[in-house]
């Protein structure tokens, strides 16, 4: 019950705000995503952490297709709904400007809440699909309707190409089905099996369909080049939702819906995804080094660190998928907090050419220490939630081979290079005309990213609640890789 | 209330730091000596019970980071080694925040910099106090957090900035290989606590290669922090931060972070031939190259900063012969001379109004006499004049030098006497001779407060005795602090073969070496006094010697030319060479020929109803004769 709540109080709220009158949606939005908020901290208060799939819900839907309306949660979905349920109040408050056309653009956030959600708590491979396709099509207007310049091509190069990548998953899913004994459905068990039973040469192709779908989302090295050109063009609102939220449905595919499916495949081609991952931490790291715009170096460091989940996760270890959870929560707070600082700063300068700005330090120093914390998250210091994640990851990779555990963690040198440099060119020397108009955070803003602050660092030197919360799932889910879960001797 | 050390601290920086320039002065240096002195303070209780013989204490906050088989807390260990540093650290950390009360008085950024010294006073004792790796490990970045925030404490100039990040930078590089240390350490062992790890290394023979490639993975991590070959070049351009912090950080305390973690993991290096080789090697190249340098610089700071670098690998000498106790004493009675010389080069600084060069200084010994009496202290304790702190500490890594290998003495002694010439040439040239500062500043030239001074004379006084702590068999002590040290050594000592020196040979390298060390006294005197020499202005004709070693052997030129442009090159080749003409190329390409392909069917979207009517009929004839055929 509560999982369908989850869905629906924000899907049933973005048809009401978008009857409603403009001046009320934000209020009304930001009110729904309290209230979504607090439903899922009770989810997270009844939740039983030594347990697995809990809250399930299992309506038939198309019963002749073998469709359900299948949901529930483990601790893999309830992290990342937890994450969902906690950015969105504060996306939504990010958004100060006076947006054009309220009534559809929270409408919009809202729909993306719910099919976003829908994706963490789906059983149900149809219904996956579904919300998985859903949830394209709100922040494809938002980036359209609410960007920047270029926005139309930008956009429908995005649009393209994660349908793309969707509709190799949708006939992955569709095969398996076919394979399901019986009278074929899309329950997630079924799938498993169905996957389990095929021939290494079945699950490769499988492997490959559901991984550029996911790969494409995250997105992953070499299929990334959608993503610093939409993030940079989206709004603020738009590129959050897209990297602090709606990456993680890529990472939590891999999770839920390739590494239990196909694991001949899975240890056969893993490597060569994990491979690609490590790669594009190095690759994205450099080119964030000589990024001259501000939102775009953020995106740039954003493949990078997501670079470093999927390749943890693909030691399919205890250990890494861990990190992998703890470092998506983390990253979504991170990357949540350095885009609304672009953003403030971004919107007093009228620039984001990080030659122009500088010494904002000294007319906004509350600002720029709110940024040093977030950045140290980023670059993952000690006590700060960034480390948690990062020390679980290098440590699963250095386990699986140490040449590439020591390339996957020059991500600490080449993420204190450009983020140092960033916050030296932004905040540190003599402040000049651009900047001067800077002021210092506003009650308003505060109320945002004070929160960000304590998040990161409450959760680097007390992590333990939130590994616990997926530790059970994780160990279940890897169960079927026996050999690979032993301790590493 | 072994929480309590690091505990207040912290708490002193979130209460300075969360009530901003509300806070008066005076009242946010109370907060910052007092938690500091507090901790001192608790540190003495532990350190006495230890003296009368209690176990090694542990305390367990809560656990930490666990995933799997990994788990890590945050838990605290006292023993000998970690007691003695946090005398060191609390006790010296307290006397530089009251030197800082004077120092920074006029400062308007006076709060941030207590919450600074207090934050890095915090990760400082974490580092020393972890009983696991990863809690060092929080310790060792936190400390290196602490010193790019106080490198950059003047952040409106961009060099300073620029060195505040080149520290981070660097350190980072370590760092990494601290890190995969650790992991592998997890690996090896299953547990990342010092004392199952350790116990677990008594069962290990020597020469595993795994065992060498953990311990030279951390020794990268401490050639980062201790500023050793080749990752020695940030801890000059630290000297950009105010001056006590470069007694605190970059001398006495953050520094030997190196040396304590080497130290602490005695049983692992001694289980390792190769590694103890190498880092025997990097600290005796580091000294004497590092020595060179400081003999032609004219920056006051400069010159100690290079001297800093020697002195350290003169303790990693000690530590790759075994003499782990001898390498923690040079470090103890290091802490107490070179703090005292950073903060008496402070006064000095305070006292000409910001002057750093040592050309334009000169005569000052009776204007400000405590500050010139205490820095010839600190002077002849560095220099191993008898009975000077640095003179035992420095003897005894000499005397097990030379049981090692005679070679690997005589470079130690030779860094040794190029560090007596370059001190007596700051100290001639700064304090002696004629009166280079220009009438206006010897106008204002006053003594520092007591603020300062009172500092001054407590180091003077520990530089003067600090050394009897670990006076030798030779002259009838009983070496106290490598006593009080061994529980920790105990183990490492059995994989090692003791020699003895007699006494003659002992009395003979010593009396050697300050024949030496007093010839060369003589040699500066005449040189900076009698003869008055003043080192050449800037851009004068240097001989190529000279000038080499004046431009620091070119090294930042050479990092700057191999790694940090190239690093640039392949940024930008990947940015406009491969991610915007290949790969999105290639992406926008597929994009271009579906487009291409879909302008070829547009055409059958003609809009002509009578069309679509027709290929409706023939659709549904095709479905019903296709029908009709199964």
């Amino acid at each position: 019950m509560l999982t369908a709540l989850l869905i629906f109080i924000p899907l049933a709220a973005s048809v009401v705000v978008l009857a409603t009158k403009p001046f009320l949606a934000k209020f009304i939005s930001f009110s729904v995503s309290l209230a979504v908020l607090a439903v899922s901290l009770v989810t997270a208060f009844q939740f039983d952490k030594t347990q697995g799939t809990q809250f399930a819900l299992n309506l038939p839907w198309v019963t002749s297709l073998g469709i359900n309306f299948s949901v529930g949660i483990d601790g893999i979905s309830l992290l990342l709904v937890l994450l969902t349920t906690v950015l969105m109040p504060g996306i939504i408050l990010s958004s100060f400007r006076d947006t054009s056309k309220p009534s559809s653009f929270y409408s919009l956030m809202l729909l993306m809440q719910s099919a976003m959600i829908g994706v963490f708590v789906s059983l149900d491979g149809f219904l996956f699909y579904i919300f998985w396709e859903v949830a394209l099509i709100p922040i494809y207007f938002i980036c359209l309707g609410w960007g920047g310049e270029n926005r139309g091509r930008i956009t429908l190069k995005f649009f393209i190409y994660t349908l793309t990548g969707s509709l190799f998953m949708l006939v992955a899913l569709i095969y398996l089905y076919f394979k399901t004994p019986g009278q074929h459905t899309f329950a997630i068990q079924a799938l498993y099996d169905a996957g389990h039973l095929l021939s290494s040469t079945q699950q490769a192709l499988v492997f490959v369909a559901l991984f550029l779908a996911f790969a494409i989302k995250m997105p992953i090295f070499p299929f990334h080049t959608w993503q610093p050109d939409t993030y940079t063009v989206a709004p603020v609102e738009g590129t959050m939702l897209l990297s602090a939220i709606m990456l993680k449905m890529g990472i939590y595919g891999v999770i839920r819906w390739l590494i239990p499916m196909v694991p001949l495949a899975v240890k056969t081609w893993g490597g060569v995804a994990l491979s690609l991952s490590v790669i594009g931490i190095v690759y994205a790291s450099c080119i964030a080094i000589v990024q001259k715009d501000f939102k775009r170096l953020i995106a740039y460091s954003s493949i990078a660190h997501v670079g470093l989940i999927s390749a943890g996760l693909m030691t399919l270890t205890v250990v890494g998928m861990q990190g992998a959870m703890i470092q998506m929560v983390s990253h979504g707070i991170v990357v949540f907090g350095l885009f609304y600082v672009v953003e403030i700063i971004s919107d007093r300068a009228k620039t984001r050419d990080l030659s122009q700005l500088g010494g904002i330090r000294n007319v906004a120093p509350l600002l720029a220490t709110v940024f040093m914390v977030i950045m140290l998250g980023s670059v993952a210091l000690p006590i700060t939630s960034g480390f948690v994640g990062e020390f679980l990851l290098i440590n699963s990779l250095v386990q699986y081979k140490l040449w590439i555990g020591v390339i996957a963690a020059t991500t600490m040198i080449l993420g204190a290079v450009y983020m140092f440099r960033t916050y030296q060119k932004v905040m540190s020397g003599e402040t000049n005309g651009v900047t001067a108009l800077v002021n210092d955070l506003s009650h308003y803003e505060r109320l945002v990213l004070f929160p960000v602050v304590i998040l990161i660092v409450l959760i680097g030197i007390y992590p333990g609640p939130l590994l616990d919360i997926s530790e059970a799932a994780v160990k279940n889910l890897l169960s079927i890789y026996p050999d690979l879960t032993a301790v590493v001797k | 209330m072994i929480f309590l050390i690091p505990i207040l601290p912290l708490l002193g920086f979130l209460f300075i730091a969360l009530s901003g320039k509300r806070l008066v002065k005076g009242f946010a240096a109370l907060i910052g000596c007092t938690s500091v002195f507090v901790s001192f303070c608790f540190s003495i209780t532990l350190f006495v019970k230890l003296l009368y013989g209690a176990a090694p204490m542990e305390a367990t906050l809560f656990r930490w980071i666990s995933a799997g088989s990994f788990s890590s807390s945050i838990s605290f260990l006292i023993d000998p080694l970690s007691s003695l540093m946090l005398l060191i650290i609390t006790g010296i950390g307290f006397l530089i925040h009251v030197y800082s009360v004077g120092y920074m008085h006029d400062d308007a950024a006076f709060n941030r910099f207590f919450s600074y010294l207090n934050l890095f006073v915090f990760f400082m004792l974490l580092l020393v106090m972890g009983s696991n790796y990863l809690l060092m490990f929080v310790g060792w970045e936190g400390v290196g957090l602490c010193s790019y925030l106080l490198i950059g404490f003047w952040f409106k100039n961009q060099d300073y900035n620029d060195a505040a990040n080149k520290a981070f930078i660097m350190n980072r590089v370590g760092d990494l290989g601290l890190i995969v240390g650790v992991i592998l350490i997890f690996t090896h062992f299953g547990s990342i606590d010092y004392k199952t790890v350790f116990s677990a290394a008594s069962n290990i023979s020597q020469g595993e290669w795994w065992v060498t490639l953990v311990t030279t993975l951390l020794f990268i991590g401490a050639m980062g922090k201790s500023a050793q070959i080749p990752l020695y070049t940030w801890l000059p351009d630290a000297m950009a931060g105010p001056t006590p912090v470069s007694a605190l950080i970059h001398a006495a305390t953050m520094v030997t972070a190196g040396v304590y973690m080497v130290a602490r993991n005695n049983i692992l290096y001694s289980l390792s031939p190769v590694a103890m080789e190498l880092v025997l090697v990097t600290g005796l190249v580091t000294a004497l190259f590092a020595a060179t340098i400081a003999l032609t610089q004219n920056d006051i700071k400069k010159v100690l900063a290079y001297s800093t670098v020697s002195q350290l690998g003169l303790m990693f000498v000690a530590l790759g012969v075994g003499a782990y106790a001898s390498g923690i004493f040079h470090m103890a009675t290091h802490a107490f001379f070179k703090a005292l010389l950073f903060l008496g080069a402070g006064s000095v600084i305070h006292a000409l109004h910001g002057q750093q060069d040592i050309r334009s200084m000169g005569g000052l010994k009776k204007y400000i006499s405590v500050t010139y009496v205490t820095f010839l202290i600190g002077v002849l304790a560095i220099s191993g004049i008898p009975p000077f702190a640095g003179f035992f500490s420095k003897d005894e890594i000499l005397a097990n030098a030379f049981q090692q290998s005679p070679v690997a003495w005589g470079i130690a002694v030779l860094a040794s006497l190029l560090t007596v010439f370059y001190m007596f040439r700051l100290l001639f040239l700064t304090f002696f001779g004629k009166e280079r500062a220009g009438e206006e500043a010897m106008h204002h030239i006053h003594e520092s407060p007591k603020s300062m001074t009172v500092p001054l004379i407590i180091l003077a006084v520990l530089s003067t005795v600090g050394g009897f702590m670990g006076l030798p068999e030779l002259f009838g002590g009983g070496n106290w602090i490598s006593n009080f040290l061994s529980p920790v050594f105990a183990s490492s000592k059995e994989l090692r073969v003791e020699h003895h020196l007699s006494h003659v040979t002992e009395y003979a390298l010593m009396g050697t070496i300050v024949a030496f060390t007093l010839a060369i006294i003589v040699f500066a005197y005449s040189r900076y006094v009698s003869k008055a020499h003043v080192p050449a202005a800037e851009g004068a004709e240097l001989s190529t010697l000279h000038k080499t070693l004046y431009r620091k052997y070119y090294v930042d030129e050479i990092y700057d030319t191999v790694i940090v442009k190239p690093l640039f090159w392949l940024s930008k080749l990947f940015d406009i060479v491969i991610e915007k003409s290949g790969i999105d190329r290639l992406v926008n390409l597929i994009h271009e020929s579906l487009n291409d392909w879909s302008a070829t069917f547009r055409r059958l979207q003609n809009g002509y109803l009578g069309y679509y009517i027709f290929v409706m009929v023939m659709g549904v004839i095709l479905v019903i004769a296709f029908s009709y055929t199964r």
